[in-house]
Formats: structure tokens, C-alpha cells, sequence
């Protein structure tokens, strides 16, 4: 929005009203056109003159910082957030039960992690050396977690929590429930009637449920049916619990795409002699998939918020950590500084993806996005 | 490596095909050669089992599987803590997820029986009790006629409230508020007259929360019996032998007076009892299947019973509980060890 100014100084006479140019004119133009609208913004603002100041009082000017236990937090009225609780509980809610001598451990694979999502996040970039790198970069932060080589002590992963596993858990969900979401969403328009029918069956299974109970039934139930001894890791059956959860609603989320595609789309394929596996890789997904961006990254962000379900099931995720960061009783009672220091993170992680995908539609937008 | 866990599994499926498996029921073996106790704990109880800011697990509970891998191995650091939720717990046990749980689990008889549990003593006595204002001058329960109750809804809490006030043929008017903080701010405000919920929670509750814990008194009476203790699957009688006998040999320690601190020149004391319970005379290790030093490494590792209550819940913690009845009997309270002969 540039404008070419007139930089003539001018006679008092002859600049327009002081009431119609500039912020004053701006504001009698949009605040306060109607006596309606008037009354509207003098309403908003005396609410945001009462909330913001003592909100911003309490967490930042009135609040408790730094290593100094609960004392300070606890001295009586006026005192502000309690920060210095996750300065204590910090580590705790971070990495959960890590043993905090190895905590550079877990630290190292969100760097890479954080890093390798970076380095994905640009176009340019993509090839298949950043396919390497992320099949390198898995196995790296494996190995680092789990420890037991190169003389890093072995962490079983009980003892897994905070961030990494909610990004883990997030991350290696999507990733293997979306191929699986794809391949169902393809069966479930499938001409072939078993094949239709095994998909639609699973997917409104699955989506008949929900997700709590399919963490419960790989938790709870699912043990009660191996013999005595036998036991499956926690963690991974909580994993496949929502994999086969989210790959059920990635599936429909692709089937919408799908059935966006004119026939014509179809017919040409065919006409050019294609199967039915190139005709969907080469043309009809890539056009799918593409328009199916928002609601996928819908679901992504859905599921990523869901992991905090396996709080039932016992697992320190970066919400079930805070709270167990608040069973301490000598913290007792900083219940908000420590909810909100969740939500700042996965609000962080949640808007990031909510730019990105917005980012990704309009560089891949071929004529079917509204402007 | 989760794959290869997987893997593992299903190695594990198809080898159940061909033959049942041989560890079923052997859980002194198993933990032997994997070197670690798997103990199930809460996912956090203050004072019981919850992680400190460093994430290392904490607490009473904790500290009966310290005991407990002490005996057996000999390192009290050999457990591994698996955190399980009140839905889980049972299965992890009976799956054999978890070796023991020590996860303030009550005893009953029903999970004594029909769960296939046993549950190896009882390392904490609870109740249900009530809390007052002082001013409202009340020193029984059975004043309470009429009164206002906060209480969280639960499963037992509710109903042990309706029943004792029926038993009692008493009138009262629950407030039931879900929350914790609420039902807290609720009672602290004086929307009620009584607070009820466990005597350990009350007393925690009186010395976190209230303004000032002068002003309100914990009624005696307990209207409910919740027996704490460490719980192992049925049909393993040789580790449920032992569980049992390490929490009656933290118990005679304290009653003995061995402490952590002393347990060494207590090897050499001329007291049968204590020279039987620390292997200075030979046989009840071997009665156990276990080396004759299990009752001292357990002792060095966490202390006696005393020791750990009042480290973890006792007058001195945040909890700040009185030893009350889970005092050791000669002095009035309920914990009595059998005789190690």
C-alpha cells in the first residue's frame, strides 16, 4: 500500500479537514461511522483497559521469576504468576521421566527433529536426500533415546515422556497412518466388493469409536488376551492404537479429495493408457491430496492435540507430565502457570502447522483456490 | 527398536503356538534374569508415588520396590517404574506387565479373590474421615446432623458418606463438586460445614491449603477401612512369600529399632530376633529362596517402616501426617510384623 504524497507544504486553508485524513478520519470512518458502532468500540475498549493490564500485571510485573521455591509465590495478595514453579518443574514437564542425567539426550533429538522439520518445511529443499535424512535422522534420535550404545546408558522406554513423546508420538502416528489413510480411502472406492466392504468396515469401526476407547482397548484389554508373561511394549501399543485411529479419519479426509476429481480426470488417464496404479499416483492423487490440504492439516492438528489422550493410559506426554509437575504438594495450587505453559506449546506447534499448510496451498494452487 | 520390540512379540505369538510358556507363574526367575523389578506405581500421589522435579519416582509405595529389588537382588536402583492409571493397574498386573504393584491399591476381598490378586500386607492404613471448621465446635461425627458436606463424587467417598449418615440415622446435604481445587475453595470459603474424603488427603489438605490449619480440626472417627498395600498376582506363592516378608521386615526393624543408619553394627547384636532377621544367624534367607543378607539390604536401602512414613508423608513432609494408626502396635497403632523364625 503505497501512496504517492504530496509533499507541498500547503496553506492551512487548503489541507482537508483534520476529522477526514489520517488516524482521526480513519477512526471516525471505521469506529465510529454509526452510533452502533460507536457504542461497540467504547464497550471493546473499556473491556480491554479492564483485563489486559492486571492480565499482563499478573504474568509478567507481579509475577514470581527464578529459583526461589514457593514461598515468594505464596506471600499473600497481589502477588502475581508463579514462574519459579516452572523454573522447578520445568525439566519434569519437558522431558518427563528422563533420568536428568541424560537430558541432552532427549534435548538433541528436538533440535534434530525441530531442525529436520525446518529443512522439510522448504520447498526447494525437497528431494530425495531429504528422504535420506530423515530416514538417517530417525535412527539417529532412536539410538539416542533408547541409548545403550557408544556408552550412553540404556533408557527403557517407560522412562520416555514430555515433549519427545508427543512428538514422537504425533509424528510417527501421521506418518505411517497417512499412507495407510490413502490406501483405504482408494479401497473404500474401490470396484472391487471385498475390498470395498473390508475398507468401509474398518474405517466406520474405527470412526464409531472413540479414540480413548481404542487407547483402552490396546491398554487394558488387548494384554488380557496374550498369555501370562507375554507382555507388548506399552508405548507401541498405544502407537498402533492411533495409528489405525487416525489413518480411519485421514481416510475419509482423502476419500473428500477423491471425489472432487471430475470423471474427465479419470477417463483421460485411462485414454493415455495408464493402470490403476499410475493413473492414481500421476494423476488423480496429486490433484487430490492437494485439495484436500486444509482439512488434512485439520486432522493433523486434531490428532497432535489427541496424543494428550494417552494420559489414561499412563504415559508422561507433556500434559500428563504437568499435572503429575502438580501433584507435588509443596507446589500444590499452580495449576494455571502450569496449564499455561502447555498451551503456549502446543499452541506454538498447532499455529506453526496452521501457517505452513496455508503457506503450502497458495504456492500449490492451480486454479481451484478462491482468492 | 520399537520394531524390533514388536518383532520380539510376535516371535513371542508364534512361539506360544508351539509351547506354553515356561515363565508363566516364575516370577522370582524372570526378575533374576532380567536383573530389575518392574513395579507398577501411581501416575502421581504426593507422599505415595509420584516423580520429583528431577523425574525420579518418589515415595512410600516407591520405596516398598526399593525394598523389595534390595532383597532380590541385592540393589535397591534395580527397579524399573511403570506409571498405571486406576483403570490399568489390575490388568498390568495380572498381564504380567508389571511384577508388583505397589500402588495404594485397597485391599478387598473381592480383588483378593475374583481380580487373582494378593495383595502381601498392608504397608498404610486410610479411612474416610471429616474435617470441621474449630469454630463450629464440633469433636465427633456423630454431631453432624443437618451439616453441609463437600465432597468430590467417586465411587466410594459419596457412598460411604450416605451410608454412614443413614447408619446414623443423621440428615445431610452433600455439596459435590468434581474438581479438586473447587471442592478445596469450595469448604475454605464456607459453602460448607464438613469436608470429607480420605483422613491422609484431609490432613495434606488442612496443611497445604487452608489459610490457617489451626482453624480446622480432623474428626475422629474414620468412617471407612482403606488398607494400602503392595499387591502380586495369584499363583506365584514363592514371590508373594517374599513381598510379604519384606514389608514384616521393615516393620520388625522398626520395632526392633534397626535403622538404615545402624543396620550395620546391628549384624552383630546378640538379640536372637534381630540376628535371625539380618542373617547373622543363618536360615531364613534360605526359607525364602533368597540370600541371607535380604533383610539387611533391604533395612540399608530405605530405612525402617518409620523411617520411610516419616520421610515421605510424616509429620516433617508436606503431607504432614501423624503416625496415628499406622503406628507400630506397641505403641497403639496396627502395624505388627509376624515372627521371623
Amino acid at each position: 500500500m503505497t501512496q504517492v504524497t504530496d509533499t507541498t507544504p500547503q496553506d492551512e486553508g487548503e489541507r482537508p479537514p483534520a476529522l477526514s485524513v489520517g488516524p482521526l478520519g480513519w477512526m471516525r470512518a471505521n469506529l465510529f461511522n454509526t452510533w452502533f458502532n460507536s457504542a461497540l468500540t467504547i464497550l471493546i475498549l473499556w473491556i480491554l483497559i479492564e483485563t489486559i493490564p492486571p492480565l499482563l500485571d499478573w504474568v509478567i510485573f507481579s509475577a514470581v521469576w527464578g529459583d526461589v521455591g514457593p514461598e515468594p509465590c505464596r506471600a499473600g495478595e497481589g502477588v502475581g504468576a508463579c514462574w519459579s514453579f516452572i523454573h522447578e518443574k520445568g525439566r519434569l514437564i519437558l522431558f518427563g521421566l528422563y533420568p536428568s542425567a541424560e537430558q541432552w539426550r532427549p534435548m538433541l533429538v528436538m533440535v534434530l527433529f525441530i531442525g529436520l522439520v525446518a529443512a522439510s518445511a522448504r520447498r526447494e529443499l525437497w528431494s530425495r536426500n531429504l528422504a535420506y535424512a530423515w530416514g538417517i535422522g530417525a535412527v539417529v534420535m532412536f539410538v539416542l533415546m533408547y541409548g545403550g550404545v557408544f556408552g550412553m546408558e540404556y533408557v527403557s522406554n517407560t522412562q520416555w515422556g514430555g515433549l519427545p513423546l508427543t512428538l514422537g508420538l504425533s509424528t510417527i502416528g501421521l506418518v505411517v497412518a497417512f499412507p495407510l489413510g490413502v490406501i483405504l480411502a482408494l479401497g473404500r472406492r474401490s470396484n472391487m466388493p471385498a475390498v470395498r466392504s473390508i475398507c468401509v468396515v474398518y474405517i466406520e469401526l474405527i470412526r464409531g469409536v472413540p479414540l480413548i476407547t481404542v487407547l483402552f482397548m490396546a491398554s487394558v484389554l488387548f494384554p488380557l488376551f496374550l498369555p501370562t508373561g507375554v507382555t507388548i511394549d506399552k508405548l507401541l501399543r498405544a502407537q498402533v492404537g492411533m495409528i489405525l485411529f487416525a489413518a480411519a479419519y485421514l481416510a475419509e479426509v482423502v476419500r473428500g479429495g477423491l471425489q472432487a476429481i471430475p470423471k474427465g480426470q479419470y477417463e483421460a488417464a485411462e485414454s493415455l493408457g495408464l493402470g490403476y496404479w499410475r493413473k492414481m499416483r500421476l494423476i488423480i492423487l496429486p490433484q487430490a491430496l492437494r485439495i484436500s490440504i486444509p482439512p488434512l492439516v485439520n486432522t493433523f492438528i486434531g490428532f497432535f492435540k489427541d496424543t494428550t489422550l494417552v494420559i489414561i493410559i499412563g504415559l508422561f506426554d507433556l500434559l500428563n507430565a504437568a499435572k503429575a509437575a502438580l501433584t507435588d504438594r509443596e507446589w500444590a495450587g499452580f495449576y494455571m502457570e502450569g496449564y499455561l505453559f502447555c498451551a503456549i506449546i502446543y499452541f506454538v506447534f498447532c499455529y506453526s502447522m496452521s501457517r505452513y499448510s496455508q503457506n503450502l496451498e497458495r504456492k500449490l494452487q492451480t486454479g481451484h483456490a478462491r482468492r | 527398536m520399537m520394531i524390533k520390540s514388536m518383532l520380539v512379540a510376535a516371535t513371542a505369538l508364534v512361539a506360544f503356538g508351539a509351547a506354553a510358556p515356561a515363565f508363566a507363574g516364575e516370577s522370582l526367575d524372570a526378575i533374576r534374569e532380567r536383573g530389575s523389578l518392574i513395579c507398577g506405581v501411581n501416575t502421581g500421589l504426593s507422599g505415595f508415588s509420584a516423580p520429583d522435579s528431577e523425574g525420579v519416582y518418589a515415595g512410600l509405595d516407591v520405596d516398598v520396590c526399593h525394598a523389595v529389588a534390595a532383597a532380590i537382588l541385592g540393589d535397591a536402583s534395580a527397579v524399573e517404574f511403570v506409571a498405571l492409571t486406576a483403570q490399568q493397574r489390575f490388568t498390568a498386573l495380572q498381564s504380567g506387565e508389571v511384577d508388583i504393584l505397589s500402588r495404594n491399591t485397597t485391599w478387598t476381598l473381592t480383588r483378593d479373590t475374583a481380580l487373582g490378586l494378593n495383595f502381601a500386607g498392608v504397608t498404610f492404613y486410610d479411612g474416610q474421615g471429616f474435617m470441621v471448621p474449630k469454630e463450629l465446635g464440633v469433636t465427633s461425627a456423630l454431631e453432624l446432623s443437618g451439616a453441609t458436606v463437600c465432597v468430590q463424587p467417586g465411587t466410594t467417598t459419596e457412598l460411604n458418606l450416605a451410608d454412614y449418615f443413614r447408619a446414623n440415622d443423621m440428615d445431610f446435604d452433600a455439596v459435590v463438586i468434581e474438581s479438586f481445587e473447587e471442592v478445596n475453595a469450595a469448604y475454605f470459603a464456607g459453602r460448607c460445614d464438613v469436608y470429607t474424603t480420605d483422613a491422609s488427603g484431609l490432613a495434606s489438605i488442612r496443611s497445604t491449603v487452608a489459610p490457617n490449619p489451626d482453624d480446622h480440626v480432623i474428626l475422629p472417627e474414620l468412617i471407612s477401612k482403606e488398607p494400602l498395600g503392595p499387591v502380586v498376582r495369584h499363583g506365584d506363592d514363592e514371590f508373594f512369600d517374599i513381598v510379604k516378608w519384606v514389608v514384616f521386615a521393615l516393620i520388625e526393624a522398626e520395632e526392633k529399632g534397626i535403622t538404615q543408619a545402624n543396620v550395620e553394627e546391628m549384624l552383630g547384636s546378640d538379640d536372637p530376633t534381630i540376628a535371625r532377621l539380618l542373617g547373622s544367624t543363618e536360615g531364613m534367607g534360605e526359607a525364602l529362596g533368597l540370600s541371607e543378607d535380604w533383610a539387611y539390604n533391604a533395612i540399608s536401602a530405605v530405612g525402617n517402616y518409620g523411617e520411610i512414613f516419616e520421610r515421605h508423608v510424616g509429620v516433617d513432609t508436606s503431607l504432614g501426617l501423624e503416625r496415628g494408626i499406622n503406628d507400630l502396635w506397641t505403641r497403639g497403632g496396627l502395624m505388627y510384623a509376624m515372627p521371623a523364625r
